[in-house]
């Protein structure tokens, strides 16, 4: 058994210890906000947090996760930097078709977390691994400047 | 949403293709000569530069310098194309805020995804770039306590015998070829080099 913590709640789950944590996820626990875009860790679809950072679920064994916390897109609207990227994502209607949407907003909040005022610089490098086959970056870039700004006003 | 998945995965042989050229290719471990083999050099110098030269098939392998860049990037493959995908060094050499190497990178090599993996998984500074630079340039460098990261040559000598990091160079997983020898043999290597009074080869 490996002892996980996702989105505050403790669970068990028997599973081989290099099942890539995505598995564990949606499979396992039935959670399907993150996505398997790749498998490889090249698109960014499978973005969760681990201990606040991103991390790609689909190279990540469950074994290394074990007590870490976890934070999936079911739960990162509970953040203020989580929240207020969903709602800038609302109100520039940056989604298109939306299956990279997930993993964009988590590696989104995870930068507004760490940099209060995020430069173009700062966006394209962090969210360099976040490929949106729809090219929406314009909008994505917009509106994790707007929820910088909203959750520096609180 | 299955067709937009299909899409997506569309892209990605072609993606997968330049990450792992190598993938099948020769992947066998190259020997290096050990120490003693270098016992009939009489001149105490040209035996320092002869050892350096070999542990140099080492240093100056992909596994070692493609994460010792001279640009901003780290390098991929044996061919050493810029890392894919884009990630850049940031302020401490962990990758900028969102795109760390600890986002894909674990403690341990994840086979099924090829992704190599070490608990201290980083970029070299930039004072240590070793790309597009000579043996000889690099050996200088190696023991200049400015470009070294402050290390005295003992220091030298127990990093290159006993770092896990380097010692990955070995262990890459499938897919990469590994650095020549082991890392007991280039260890001894250096060893020597130092105790011949770490003289480098002029170019």
């Amino acid at each position: 058994m490996i002892d996980l913590n996702v989105n505050g709640k403790k669970v068990s789950v028997s599973v081989a210890d290099d099942m890539p944590v995505l598995w564990v996820i949606r499979d396992v626990l039935g959670m399907t906000g993150t996505k398997f875009g790749c498998g490889i860790g090249q698109c960014g679809a499978c973005t969760i947090h681990v201990d606040g950072e991103p991390r790609r679920s689909c190279i990540t064994k469950t074994s290394e996760l074990a007590d870490r916390e976890i934070t999936t897109i079911e739960a990162i609207g509970d953040t203020p930097s989580g929240k207020a990227v969903q709602d800038a994502w609302l109100r520039l209607e940056v989604v298109q078709c939306g299956y990279c949407q997930s993993g964009q907003i988590m590696t989104a909040a995870a930068i507004i977390d760490a940099i209060p005022e995020p430069t173009d610089v700062d966006i394209d490098q962090g969210m360099s691994g976040n490929i949106c086959r729809c090219g929406t970056y314009v909008r994505i870039r917009e509106a994790i400047k707007e929820a910088a700004k909203a959750v520096a006003a609180k | 949403m299955t067709m937009l998945r299909s899409v997506l995965l569309s892209i990605l042989p072609a993606l997968a293709a330049g990450l792992f050229l190598t993938a099948g290719q020769a992947t066998e471990t190259a020997q290096l000569k050990a120490a003693k083999d270098f016992s009939s050099v009489s001149d105490e110098r040209a035996r320092s530069v002869a050892v350096f030269e070999e542990a140099g098939k080492v240093i100056q392998h992909p596994r070692c310098v493609n994460c010792h860049p001279a640009g901003n990037r780290p390098l991929q493959n044996d061919d050493g194309h810029p890392h894919l995908p884009l990630v850049v060094r940031g302020e401490d050499g962990l990758g900028a805020i969102g795109m760390r190497c600890t986002t894909c990178h674990g403690a341990t090599n994840f086979e099924a995804g090829h992704v190599p993996g070490n608990p201290k998984w980083h970029l070299a500074p930039i004072e240590m770039a070793w790309v597009g630079k000579s043996l000889g340039a690099i050996c200088e460098q190696i023991k200049d306590p400015k470009r070294n990261g402050g290390k005295t040559l003992a220091q030298i000598v127990d990093h290159m015998v006993n770092d896990d990091l380097v010692g990955w160079g070995w262990n890459p997983g499938p897919g990469r070829t590994p650095a020549p020898g082991t890392q007991k043999e280039f260890g001894e290597l250096i060893k020597l080099w130092v105790e011949t009074g770490a003289h480098c080869p002029t170019t």
